[in-house]
Protein backbone atom coordinates (compact mmCIF):
# COMPACT_ATOMS: atom_id res chain seq x y z
CA UNK A 1 0.00 0.00 0.00
CA UNK A 2 1.73 3.17 -1.14
CA UNK A 3 0.77 6.80 -0.70
CA UNK A 4 -1.19 6.92 -3.94
CA UNK A 5 -3.44 4.02 -2.83
CA UNK A 6 -4.02 5.74 0.47
CA UNK A 7 -4.86 9.06 -1.22
CA UNK A 8 -7.41 7.38 -3.47
CA UNK A 9 -9.00 5.54 -0.57
CA UNK A 10 -9.12 8.75 1.46
CA UNK A 11 -10.72 10.71 -1.40
CA UNK A 12 -13.44 8.06 -1.76
CA UNK A 13 -13.91 7.95 2.00
CA UNK A 14 -14.21 11.71 2.28
CA UNK A 15 -16.78 12.00 -0.48
CA UNK A 16 -18.86 9.12 0.86
CA UNK A 17 -18.71 10.29 4.46
CA UNK A 18 -19.71 13.87 3.61
CA UNK A 19 -22.54 12.65 1.39
CA UNK A 20 -24.12 11.03 4.46
CA UNK A 21 -24.33 14.46 6.03
CA UNK A 22 -25.87 15.96 2.88
CA UNK A 23 -28.85 13.63 3.04
CA UNK A 24 -31.44 13.33 5.78
CA UNK A 25 -30.90 9.56 5.94
CA UNK A 26 -28.05 9.79 8.40
CA UNK A 27 -29.90 12.02 10.87
CA UNK A 28 -33.07 9.95 10.70
CA UNK A 29 -31.17 6.73 11.27
CA UNK A 30 -29.07 8.02 14.17
CA UNK A 31 -32.12 9.46 15.91
CA UNK A 32 -34.11 6.26 15.45
CA UNK A 33 -31.14 4.23 16.58
CA UNK A 34 -30.82 6.24 19.78
CA UNK A 35 -34.55 6.15 20.46
CA UNK A 36 -34.68 2.40 19.82
CA UNK A 37 -31.63 1.47 21.86
CA UNK A 38 -32.75 3.59 24.81
CA UNK A 39 -36.37 2.53 24.48
CA UNK A 40 -35.44 -1.14 24.52
CA UNK A 41 -33.10 -0.61 27.44
CA UNK A 42 -35.53 1.20 29.69
CA UNK A 43 -38.90 -0.25 28.68
CA UNK A 44 -38.24 -3.80 27.52
CA UNK A 45 -34.96 -4.38 29.31
CA UNK A 46 -36.42 -2.88 32.49
CA UNK A 47 -33.02 -1.42 33.15
CA UNK A 48 -34.10 0.48 36.26
CA UNK A 49 -36.14 -2.37 37.78
CA UNK A 50 -33.41 -5.00 37.55
CA UNK A 51 -31.38 -3.17 40.16
CA UNK A 52 -28.26 -4.37 38.41
CA UNK A 53 -25.39 -2.16 37.35
CA UNK A 54 -24.69 -4.12 34.19
CA UNK A 55 -25.37 -3.11 30.61
CA UNK A 56 -25.14 -6.61 29.12
CA UNK A 57 -28.77 -7.70 29.46
CA UNK A 58 -30.76 -4.50 29.28
CA UNK A 59 -28.64 -2.61 26.76
CA UNK A 60 -26.36 -4.69 24.49
CA UNK A 61 -28.85 -7.57 24.30
CA UNK A 62 -31.08 -5.56 21.95
CA UNK A 63 -28.41 -4.21 19.67
CA UNK A 64 -28.40 -7.08 17.13
CA UNK A 65 -32.12 -6.60 16.52
CA UNK A 66 -31.64 -2.91 15.92
CA UNK A 67 -28.68 -3.45 13.61
CA UNK A 68 -30.56 -5.97 11.50
CA UNK A 69 -32.79 -3.16 10.29
CA UNK A 70 -30.69 -0.03 10.64
CA UNK A 71 -27.28 -1.17 9.36
CA UNK A 72 -28.73 -2.07 5.93
CA UNK A 73 -30.44 1.32 5.93
CA UNK A 74 -27.06 3.00 6.29
CA UNK A 75 -25.27 0.72 3.85
CA UNK A 76 -27.88 0.27 1.12
CA UNK A 77 -26.73 3.32 -0.82
CA UNK A 78 -23.05 2.32 -0.91
CA UNK A 79 -23.01 0.76 -4.37
CA UNK A 80 -26.68 0.75 -5.46
CA UNK A 81 -26.58 4.51 -5.70
CA UNK A 82 -23.45 4.39 -7.87
CA UNK A 83 -25.13 1.92 -10.20
CA UNK A 84 -28.32 3.98 -10.36
CA UNK A 85 -26.66 7.33 -11.02
CA UNK A 86 -24.21 5.81 -13.51
CA UNK A 87 -21.30 7.26 -11.54
CA UNK A 88 -20.03 3.70 -11.15
CA UNK A 89 -18.82 3.89 -14.74
CA UNK A 90 -17.10 7.17 -14.00
CA UNK A 91 -15.46 5.78 -10.88
CA UNK A 92 -14.23 2.63 -12.56
CA UNK A 93 -12.61 4.58 -15.40
CA UNK A 94 -10.61 6.65 -12.95
CA UNK A 95 -7.14 5.49 -11.99
CA UNK A 96 -8.04 3.60 -8.85
CA UNK A 97 -8.44 -0.06 -8.04
CA UNK A 98 -11.88 -1.33 -7.03
CA UNK A 99 -10.46 -2.28 -3.65
CA UNK A 100 -9.61 1.29 -2.81
CA UNK A 101 -13.20 2.28 -3.52
CA UNK A 102 -14.67 -0.66 -1.60
CA UNK A 103 -12.59 0.02 1.48
CA UNK A 104 -13.03 3.79 1.33
CA UNK A 105 -16.79 3.45 1.17
CA UNK A 106 -16.98 0.78 3.84
CA UNK A 107 -14.88 2.82 6.26
CA UNK A 108 -17.15 5.84 5.66
CA UNK A 109 -20.24 3.81 6.58
CA UNK A 110 -18.36 2.32 9.53
CA UNK A 111 -17.51 5.77 10.85
CA UNK A 112 -21.15 6.78 10.59
CA UNK A 113 -22.01 3.90 12.89
CA UNK A 114 -19.24 4.85 15.28
CA UNK A 115 -20.92 8.25 15.61
CA UNK A 116 -24.27 6.62 16.36
CA UNK A 117 -22.78 4.23 18.87
CA UNK A 118 -20.78 6.97 20.59
CA UNK A 119 -23.95 8.98 21.07
CA UNK A 120 -25.32 6.27 23.36
CA UNK A 121 -22.83 7.44 26.00
CA UNK A 122 -25.54 8.79 28.36
CA UNK A 123 -26.47 5.21 29.24
CA UNK A 124 -22.91 4.64 30.46
CA UNK A 125 -23.06 7.81 32.52
CA UNK A 126 -26.41 6.67 33.93
CA UNK A 127 -25.09 3.33 35.02
CA UNK A 128 -22.07 4.95 36.67
CA UNK A 129 -24.32 7.48 38.37
CA UNK A 130 -26.63 4.85 39.80
CA UNK A 131 -24.15 2.13 40.68
CA UNK A 132 -20.61 0.96 40.33
CA UNK A 133 -20.45 -1.16 37.20
CA UNK A 134 -17.61 -3.27 35.98
CA UNK A 135 -15.83 -1.37 33.21
CA UNK A 136 -14.61 -4.51 31.37
CA UNK A 137 -17.99 -5.79 30.14
CA UNK A 138 -18.97 -2.30 29.05
CA UNK A 139 -15.88 -2.00 26.86
CA UNK A 140 -16.16 -5.49 25.37
CA UNK A 141 -19.91 -4.92 24.96
CA UNK A 142 -19.29 -1.81 22.94
CA UNK A 143 -16.63 -3.52 20.84
CA UNK A 144 -18.92 -6.49 20.23
CA UNK A 145 -21.81 -4.20 19.37
CA UNK A 146 -19.68 -2.22 16.92
CA UNK A 147 -18.32 -5.38 15.29
CA UNK A 148 -21.88 -6.63 14.93
CA UNK A 149 -22.86 -3.42 13.16
CA UNK A 150 -19.82 -3.68 10.88
CA UNK A 151 -20.70 -7.27 10.04
CA UNK A 152 -24.21 -6.20 9.00
CA UNK A 153 -22.77 -3.26 7.05
CA UNK A 154 -20.34 -5.51 5.17
CA UNK A 155 -23.21 -7.86 4.25
CA UNK A 156 -25.16 -4.83 3.00
CA UNK A 157 -22.17 -3.65 1.00
CA UNK A 158 -22.04 -7.04 -0.70
CA UNK A 159 -25.77 -6.96 -1.49
CA UNK A 160 -25.62 -3.40 -2.83
CA UNK A 161 -22.87 -4.34 -5.29
CA UNK A 162 -25.35 -6.54 -7.14
CA UNK A 163 -28.34 -4.25 -7.53
CA UNK A 164 -29.14 -0.72 -8.57
CA UNK A 165 -32.25 -0.64 -6.42
CA UNK A 166 -31.78 0.47 -2.84
CA UNK A 167 -35.05 -1.21 -1.83
CA UNK A 168 -33.94 -4.60 -3.15
CA UNK A 169 -30.59 -4.17 -1.46
CA UNK A 170 -32.24 -3.23 1.84
CA UNK A 171 -34.61 -6.19 1.88
CA UNK A 172 -31.97 -8.71 0.84
CA UNK A 173 -29.53 -7.38 3.44
CA UNK A 174 -32.11 -7.44 6.23
CA UNK A 175 -32.98 -11.02 5.31
CA UNK A 176 -29.32 -12.05 5.34
CA UNK A 177 -28.68 -10.31 8.65
CA UNK A 178 -31.73 -11.99 10.21
CA UNK A 179 -30.50 -15.33 8.95
CA UNK A 180 -27.00 -14.79 10.28
CA UNK A 181 -28.48 -13.75 13.62
CA UNK A 182 -31.15 -16.41 14.06
CA UNK A 183 -29.05 -19.46 13.20
CA UNK A 184 -27.14 -18.80 16.40
CA UNK A 185 -29.99 -17.62 18.61
CA UNK A 186 -29.80 -19.76 21.78
CA UNK A 187 -33.54 -20.52 22.01
CA UNK A 188 -33.73 -21.64 18.39
CA UNK A 189 -30.50 -23.63 18.47
CA UNK A 190 -31.59 -25.49 21.62
CA UNK A 191 -34.94 -26.38 20.07
CA UNK A 192 -33.30 -27.66 16.92
CA UNK A 193 -30.73 -29.66 18.88
CA UNK A 194 -33.54 -31.34 20.84
CA UNK A 195 -35.47 -32.35 17.70
CA UNK A 196 -32.63 -33.63 15.50
CA UNK A 197 -30.86 -36.97 16.14
CA UNK A 198 -27.88 -36.74 18.44
CA UNK A 199 -25.50 -37.53 15.59
CA UNK A 200 -26.43 -34.29 13.87
CA UNK A 201 -25.92 -32.13 16.92
CA UNK A 202 -22.34 -31.25 16.04
CA UNK A 203 -23.49 -29.97 12.63
CA UNK A 204 -26.16 -27.81 14.21
CA UNK A 205 -23.57 -26.46 16.63
CA UNK A 206 -21.20 -25.78 13.76
CA UNK A 207 -23.86 -23.81 11.86
CA UNK A 208 -24.75 -21.85 14.95
CA UNK A 209 -21.08 -21.16 15.46
CA UNK A 210 -21.09 -19.39 12.09
CA UNK A 211 -23.75 -16.93 13.23
CA UNK A 212 -23.17 -13.42 14.51
CA UNK A 213 -25.12 -14.12 17.68
CA UNK A 214 -22.91 -16.83 19.10
CA UNK A 215 -19.88 -14.56 19.02
CA UNK A 216 -21.72 -11.47 20.09
CA UNK A 217 -23.12 -12.96 23.29
CA UNK A 218 -19.78 -14.22 24.48
CA UNK A 219 -18.22 -10.82 24.05
CA UNK A 220 -21.08 -8.80 25.46
CA UNK A 221 -20.83 -10.82 28.67
CA UNK A 222 -17.39 -9.38 29.15
CA UNK A 223 -15.15 -11.99 27.62
CA UNK A 224 -12.85 -10.38 25.15
CA UNK A 225 -12.02 -13.35 23.06
CA UNK A 226 -9.62 -12.97 20.23
CA UNK A 227 -11.30 -15.63 18.12
CA UNK A 228 -14.63 -13.78 18.27
CA UNK A 229 -13.00 -10.59 17.05
CA UNK A 230 -11.28 -12.61 14.36
CA UNK A 231 -14.64 -14.12 13.44
CA UNK A 232 -16.22 -10.72 12.83
CA UNK A 233 -13.18 -9.52 10.92
CA UNK A 234 -13.30 -12.58 8.68
CA UNK A 235 -17.02 -12.01 8.02
CA UNK A 236 -16.25 -8.44 7.01
CA UNK A 237 -13.38 -9.48 4.74
CA UNK A 238 -15.49 -12.21 3.13
CA UNK A 239 -18.38 -9.82 2.52
CA UNK A 240 -16.03 -7.25 0.98
CA UNK A 241 -14.56 -9.91 -1.30
CA UNK A 242 -18.12 -10.74 -2.40
CA UNK A 243 -18.63 -7.01 -3.00
CA UNK A 244 -15.56 -7.05 -5.23
CA UNK A 245 -16.90 -10.02 -7.19
CA UNK A 246 -20.24 -8.25 -7.57
CA UNK A 247 -18.63 -5.11 -8.93
CA UNK A 248 -16.55 -7.15 -11.33
CA UNK A 249 -19.61 -8.99 -12.62
CA UNK A 250 -21.24 -5.62 -13.38
CA UNK A 251 -18.33 -4.75 -15.65
CA UNK A 252 -18.15 -8.04 -17.53
CA UNK B 1 -15.48 3.03 -25.74
CA UNK B 2 -16.21 1.36 -22.45
CA UNK B 3 -13.49 -1.15 -23.22
CA UNK B 4 -10.95 1.50 -24.17
CA UNK B 5 -11.59 3.32 -20.89
CA UNK B 6 -11.12 0.13 -18.91
CA UNK B 7 -14.72 -0.23 -17.75
CA UNK B 8 -15.47 -3.45 -19.63
CA UNK B 9 -12.95 -6.20 -20.20
CA UNK B 10 -12.59 -7.12 -23.85
CA UNK B 11 -13.18 -10.77 -24.77
CA UNK B 12 -10.49 -10.60 -27.43
CA UNK B 13 -7.79 -8.24 -28.64
CA UNK B 14 -5.70 -5.74 -26.76
CA UNK B 15 -5.98 -2.10 -25.69
CA UNK B 16 -3.04 0.21 -25.37
CA UNK B 17 -3.22 3.88 -24.31
CA UNK B 18 -0.10 5.86 -25.08
CA UNK B 19 1.92 2.64 -25.06
CA UNK B 20 0.51 1.39 -21.71
CA UNK B 21 -1.50 -1.82 -21.84
CA UNK B 22 -4.95 -1.29 -20.31
CA UNK B 23 -5.31 -4.90 -19.26
CA UNK B 24 -1.89 -5.27 -17.65
CA UNK B 25 -1.60 -1.90 -15.94
CA UNK B 26 -5.08 -0.34 -15.85
CA UNK B 27 -4.27 2.29 -13.23
CA UNK B 28 -1.41 3.82 -15.22
CA UNK B 29 -3.31 3.59 -18.50
CA UNK B 30 -6.42 5.25 -17.01
CA UNK B 31 -4.31 8.16 -15.81
CA UNK B 32 -3.85 9.52 -19.34
CA UNK B 33 -7.54 9.24 -20.25
CA UNK B 34 -10.35 11.68 -19.65
CA UNK B 35 -13.81 10.17 -20.11
CA UNK B 36 -17.26 11.60 -20.52
CA UNK B 37 -19.74 8.70 -20.17
CA UNK B 38 -23.09 8.73 -21.91
CA UNK B 39 -25.76 10.75 -20.05
CA UNK B 40 -23.08 12.57 -18.01
CA UNK B 41 -23.44 10.86 -14.62
CA UNK B 42 -22.80 13.02 -11.54
CA UNK B 43 -23.14 12.63 -7.78
CA UNK B 44 -26.40 14.47 -7.27
CA UNK B 45 -25.76 15.46 -3.66
CA UNK B 46 -22.60 17.45 -4.41
CA UNK B 47 -21.99 20.99 -5.65
CA UNK B 48 -20.23 21.55 -8.95
CA UNK B 49 -17.00 22.65 -7.26
CA UNK B 50 -16.95 19.81 -4.73
CA UNK B 51 -17.65 17.25 -7.46
CA UNK B 52 -14.79 18.59 -9.55
CA UNK B 53 -12.62 18.66 -6.41
CA UNK B 54 -13.35 14.99 -5.79
CA UNK B 55 -12.47 14.14 -9.39
CA UNK B 56 -9.26 16.15 -9.10
CA UNK B 57 -8.30 14.19 -5.98
CA UNK B 58 -9.00 10.93 -7.77
CA UNK B 59 -6.59 12.13 -10.44
CA UNK B 60 -3.92 12.76 -7.85
CA UNK B 61 -4.27 16.56 -7.68
CA UNK B 62 -4.15 17.96 -4.15
CA UNK B 63 -3.84 21.31 -2.42
CA UNK B 64 -3.07 24.28 -4.67
CA UNK B 65 -2.89 22.15 -7.82
CA UNK B 66 -6.41 20.96 -7.05
CA UNK B 67 -7.91 24.43 -6.76
CA UNK B 68 -6.01 25.61 -9.84
CA UNK B 69 -7.39 22.66 -11.82
CA UNK B 70 -10.94 23.40 -10.63
CA UNK B 71 -10.68 27.08 -11.59
CA UNK B 72 -9.23 26.20 -14.97
CA UNK B 73 -12.02 23.80 -15.98
CA UNK B 74 -14.75 26.01 -14.52
CA UNK B 75 -13.55 28.75 -16.83
CA UNK B 76 -13.06 26.48 -19.86
CA UNK B 77 -16.56 25.03 -19.56
CA UNK B 78 -18.31 28.30 -18.61
CA UNK B 79 -19.40 26.96 -15.24
CA UNK B 80 -18.24 29.79 -12.96
CA UNK B 81 -21.73 31.06 -12.19
CA UNK B 82 -22.92 27.64 -10.95
CA UNK B 83 -19.73 26.92 -9.00
CA UNK B 84 -21.47 26.38 -5.65
CA UNK B 85 -24.79 25.18 -6.97
CA UNK B 86 -25.97 21.66 -6.20
CA UNK B 87 -25.60 19.31 -9.15
CA UNK B 88 -29.20 18.22 -8.60
CA UNK B 89 -30.57 21.62 -9.59
CA UNK B 90 -28.59 22.04 -12.82
CA UNK B 91 -30.11 21.96 -16.29
CA UNK B 92 -29.06 19.23 -18.68
CA UNK B 93 -26.62 21.49 -20.49
CA UNK B 94 -24.89 22.47 -17.27
CA UNK B 95 -24.79 18.86 -16.05
CA UNK B 96 -23.22 17.86 -19.31
CA UNK B 97 -20.60 20.55 -19.12
CA UNK B 98 -19.85 19.68 -15.49
CA UNK B 99 -19.16 16.11 -16.48
CA UNK B 100 -17.12 17.34 -19.43
CA UNK B 101 -15.13 19.53 -17.02
CA UNK B 102 -14.44 16.41 -14.95
CA UNK B 103 -12.97 14.67 -17.98
CA UNK B 104 -10.41 17.40 -18.66
CA UNK B 105 -9.55 18.27 -15.06
CA UNK B 106 -6.19 16.51 -15.20
CA UNK B 107 -5.41 17.75 -18.74
CA UNK B 108 -5.29 14.24 -20.23
CA UNK B 109 -3.58 13.32 -23.49
CA UNK B 110 -6.52 11.20 -24.58
CA UNK B 111 -10.12 12.33 -24.33
CA UNK B 112 -12.99 9.91 -24.87
CA UNK B 113 -16.47 11.37 -25.16
CA UNK B 114 -19.62 9.29 -25.48
CA UNK B 115 -22.20 11.39 -27.36
CA UNK B 116 -20.96 14.70 -25.97
CA UNK B 117 -23.69 16.75 -27.66
CA UNK B 118 -26.62 14.46 -26.98
CA UNK B 119 -29.59 16.24 -25.45
CA UNK B 120 -28.15 19.74 -25.72
CA UNK B 121 -29.83 22.72 -27.33
CA UNK B 122 -28.19 24.25 -30.44
CA UNK B 123 -26.29 26.89 -28.45
CA UNK B 124 -24.93 24.32 -26.04
CA UNK B 125 -24.02 22.02 -28.91
CA UNK B 126 -22.11 24.84 -30.50
CA UNK B 127 -20.23 25.50 -27.25
CA UNK B 128 -19.30 21.86 -26.76
CA UNK B 129 -18.15 21.54 -30.37
CA UNK B 130 -16.02 24.62 -29.91
CA UNK B 131 -14.50 23.08 -26.80
CA UNK B 132 -13.74 19.84 -28.60
CA UNK B 133 -12.09 21.70 -31.46
CA UNK B 134 -9.91 23.74 -29.15
CA UNK B 135 -8.94 20.66 -27.14
CA UNK B 136 -8.24 18.70 -30.32
CA UNK B 137 -5.27 20.87 -31.18
CA UNK B 138 -3.04 19.10 -28.68
CA UNK B 139 -4.97 16.00 -27.63
CA UNK B 140 -6.24 12.81 -29.15
CA UNK B 141 -10.02 12.91 -28.94
CA UNK B 142 -12.40 10.09 -29.71
CA UNK B 143 -16.09 10.83 -29.61
CA UNK B 144 -19.20 9.04 -30.69
CA UNK B 145 -22.15 10.81 -32.24
CA UNK B 146 -25.23 10.29 -34.33
CA UNK B 147 -25.05 13.77 -35.80
CA UNK B 148 -22.95 13.49 -38.90
CA UNK B 149 -22.49 17.21 -39.62
CA UNK B 150 -20.49 17.19 -36.42
CA UNK B 151 -18.15 14.62 -37.92
CA UNK B 152 -17.53 16.76 -40.97
CA UNK B 153 -17.02 19.84 -38.86
CA UNK B 154 -14.66 18.43 -36.26
CA UNK B 155 -13.05 15.13 -37.20
CA UNK B 156 -9.89 14.09 -38.96
CA UNK B 157 -10.87 10.44 -39.00
CA UNK B 158 -14.27 8.77 -38.85
CA UNK B 159 -15.24 5.17 -38.28
CA UNK B 160 -18.74 3.87 -38.89
CA UNK B 161 -19.66 0.86 -36.78
CA UNK B 162 -22.69 -1.24 -37.62
CA UNK B 163 -23.73 -3.87 -35.06
CA UNK B 164 -20.24 -4.10 -33.62
CA UNK B 165 -18.42 -4.27 -36.97
CA UNK B 166 -16.35 -1.53 -38.54
CA UNK B 167 -17.93 -0.84 -41.93
CA UNK B 168 -16.00 2.30 -42.87
CA UNK B 169 -12.80 3.94 -41.69
CA UNK B 170 -11.15 7.05 -43.11
CA UNK B 171 -11.28 10.83 -43.24
CA UNK B 172 -14.77 12.28 -43.76
CA UNK B 173 -13.82 13.10 -47.36
CA UNK B 174 -12.58 9.58 -48.05
CA UNK B 175 -15.81 8.18 -46.65
CA UNK B 176 -17.85 10.36 -48.97
CA UNK B 177 -15.83 9.15 -51.97
CA UNK B 178 -15.98 5.50 -50.94
CA UNK B 179 -19.60 5.10 -51.99
CA UNK B 180 -20.27 6.40 -55.52
CA UNK B 181 -23.06 8.89 -55.88
CA UNK B 182 -23.13 10.00 -52.23
CA UNK B 183 -22.75 13.69 -51.54
CA UNK B 184 -23.10 13.71 -47.76
CA UNK B 185 -22.03 11.50 -44.89
CA UNK B 186 -25.70 10.86 -44.12
CA UNK B 187 -26.12 9.18 -47.51
CA UNK B 188 -22.91 7.19 -47.04
CA UNK B 189 -24.15 6.06 -43.65
CA UNK B 190 -27.48 4.92 -45.05
CA UNK B 191 -25.82 3.13 -47.94
CA UNK B 192 -23.42 1.01 -45.88
CA UNK B 193 -25.38 0.25 -42.71
CA UNK B 194 -28.56 -1.77 -42.42
CA UNK B 195 -31.61 -0.23 -40.77
CA UNK B 196 -33.06 -2.01 -37.72
CA UNK B 197 -36.30 -2.68 -39.56
CA UNK B 198 -34.66 -4.93 -42.20
CA UNK B 199 -33.80 -8.49 -41.30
Amino acid sequence: MNKRDLDNTLAIFKREFLSYFNSPVLYVIVVIYLLASMGFTFFFGRFLDTDNASLTQPFFFWHPWIYIVLAPAVGMRLWSEEHRLGTFELLMTMPLSPWQAIIGKFVAAALVWLIGLTLTFPVVITVYWLGSPDLGPIITGYIASYLYALGCLAVTSAASAYTRSQVVCFIVSVALCILLTLIGYPGIVDTVVRTVPASLESIVRLISYLSFMDHFFEMSKGKFIFRDVLYFLSVIVTALIITHLGLRSKRA
Amino acid sequence: MRMVTGYFRPTAGSISIGGVDMLEDPETAKRSIGYLPENAPLYSDMTVASFLGFCAEMRGLNGAARSRAIDRVLELCFLENVRNQSVDTLSKGYRHRTCFAQSIIHDPDVLILDEPTDGLDPNQKHEVRGLIKRMGQNKAIIFSTHILEEVEAACSRAIIIDRGRVVADGTPDELKKSVPGCGTLDEVFRAITRPDTVK
